[in-house]
């Protein structure tokens, strides 16, 4: 198979895995128990904590451990929205988040929150210009997404951090798909929450994290025990921490080495499919995107069934058309690009990862064009698209 | 997600095409909803000699354009009016729910190229009313941005 979808989830590395075997069987202790074998696991966390936090420029005591990124965002926005609600009603995000953000600022307006959506520019990008116009007296949150999960854009975090600074906001940013990808610096970038998942970057499902700057109220979100220091109750997933922090660490070794690779091939794959296929955009921005991101509309062409016929060959990737997540609704992302809904629909994300090759990139080049063909010789839009223009 | 049969019916499609001169052409759907199916028709002596179509949509709207175009084949227009769109799916061995308004396409395309071959010919076919999704020919398109 050839694995195009990393967006989605990535595979767990056999090195992160041996890692986090022995806690599911001889290290079963619960951590809160006293004798030796608990306390063997609360180490573990702790020192699970202090990888995660050196490898975001964060302080141990600033990481809480997370059931994964939408957790992580819901306890950011609803918590801070709860704890800042005598001082204003107002949240800045942007108009292509990932649904736990989106969803959760919809369910906050609902509960007497305003929220601003920035809408980005046609390269799916947002300035901190605009963050800053959009700042009011009872702005309480600015959250914005550090990369998108669709088109890959990477907003520019650093400035947005210091229009939040200097206007005394706190600022979120669900870092989901730019953990473990790209070099990140909580303290320099000035962010006072980050979401992150460990699945991201070759860890375990159902795990994330959340980072709270020192000194920020940040009430729970999940009452109960007294664990991660009471801010965040639940017996700890000790296999899925020990996993997630390996993963964090062996993600960014070499990140700038794995990275040129990757977005070589990434490249490699661009340039092949503008020059095997008429009528395609590339989505997003061509360079301020993450470097293993294609993502690619069709014209006349409708996404899933490019899937399916990729499916057959064994190249898995995904759609930008929501068809394929229960939804009939095309994608919202590339909708605020100000795509019309037919190239909405004809969307295909191509992820790669670390270890896809030339070679795979050279199949899925191969096949692409001739799939293309096919659904346009059956597509109506396609039958008056020709008419019009012989 | 798809039965078999859906599968193969959208890797081997049936009936792609146009037929020039059809007697009857039905356009349902539009971009927004991400499917299009326009179903061409050749009737004679009120049976339907050929039926071809153009989808642009998942792999359940080709593969219910396909199974729509040969059910309808060799039928009376009086037998082609009693296909339903739970008929297409069953055919199909079943749709996902979510899928299952391809099926409704289907059944609305067929009407449409009915009420288009109707409405050129002057006739009167029992049952057969404006059809919904309709989109006339000359206009195609046009008027679903701004719904």
């Amino acid at each position: 198979m050839i694995y195009l979808d990393h967006a989605a989830t990535t595979p767990v590395k056999p090195e992160v895995l041996k890692e986090m075997l022995p806690y599911f069987t001889e290290e079963y202790g619960n951590p809160s128990s006293v004798y030796r074998l608990a306390q063997r696991n609360k180490k573990a966390i702790d020192d699970a904590r202090a990888v995660v936090a050196k490898n975001l420029g964060a302080q141990p005591n600033e990481i809480f451990f997370t059931s994964g990124g939408t957790e992580a965002d819901n306890w950011a926005i609803k918590g801070m929205a709860e704890a800042l609600k005598e001082k204003g009603n107002h949240i800045i995000t942007t108009n292509i988040e990932h649904h736990a953000v989106l969803h959760t600022c919809q369910y906050l307006e609902k509960h007497g929150f305003e929220v601003t959506y920035l809408p980005v520019n046609p390269d799916g990008l947002i300035t901190p210009e605009q963050v800053e116009a959009a700042i009011r007296p009872e702005t309480i949150l600015i959250s914005i997404m550090y990369a998108n999960n669709e088109i890959g854009t990477i907003m520019p975090i650093s400035e947005i951090g210091a229009v939040a600074k200097r206007h005394g906001v706190v600022f979120h940013t669900d870092a989901v798909q730019a953990v473990g990808h790209l070099p990140i610096d909580v303290k320099a970038q000035n962010i006072d929450l980050l979401s992150l998942s460990g699945h991201k970057f070759y860890g375990p499902k159902g795990i994330g994290a959340l980072y709270v700057r020192r000194g920020l109220k940040l009430p729970s979100f999940l009452h109960g025990g007294g664990q991660e220091r009471g801010r965040r109750a639940g017996t700890e997933n000790v296999p899925g921490i020990v996993g997630l922090a390996k993963a964090i660490d062996r993600a960014y070794q070499d990140l700038a080495a794995k990275n040129a690779k990757i977005k070589a091939l990434r490249d490699y794959l661009i340039d092949g499919i503008y020059e095997r296929i008429p009528y395609c955009r590339l989505n997003g921005h061509r360079e301020r995107r993450l470097p293993n991101n294609a993502n690619f509309s069709f014209e006349f062409v409708e996404g899933e069934s490019l899937l399916l016929l990729l499916d057959m060959e064994g190249i898995a990737a995904s759609s930008g058309s929501a068809c394929t997540s229960g939804s009939l609704d095309p994608s919202h992302v590339l909708l605020a690009l100000g795509l019309p809904h037919e190239l909405a629909h004809g969307s295909v994300r191509f992820t790669l990862g670390e270890d896809n090759t030339k070679e795979e990139i050279d199949l899925v080049l191969a096949k692409l064009p001739a799939f293309v063909e096919r659904m346009r010789a059956m597509s109506p839009l396609y039958e008056e698209f020709v008419r019009k223009n012989s | 997600m798809y039965s078999q049969k859906v599968i193969e019916c959208f890797m081997n499609p049936q009936n792609v095409g146009e037929i020039e001169n059809a007697d009857g052409v039905g356009t349902v759907g539009n971009p927004k909803c991400g499917d299009i199916m326009k179903i061409y028709l050749k009737i004679k002596d009120n049976i339907i000699q050929d039926a071809k179509f153009k989808t642009f949509g998942c792999g359940a709207a080709i593969a219910t354009s396909t199974m729509l175009t040969q059910m309808v084949k060799g039928k009376t227009i009086e037998e082609a009016m009693k296909i339903t769109n739970q008929a297409v799916a069953e055919a199909l061995d079943g749709l996902p729910p979510i899928k299952m308004h391809c099926s409704c396409l289907a059944e609305e395309a067929l009407k449409a190229a009915l009420w288009n071959y109707a409405q050129k010919n002057q006739l009167s076919i029992e049952g057969l009313t404006p059809p919904p999704n309709y989109v006339d020919e000359e206009e195609k398109h046009t008027h679903s941005e701004d719904e």
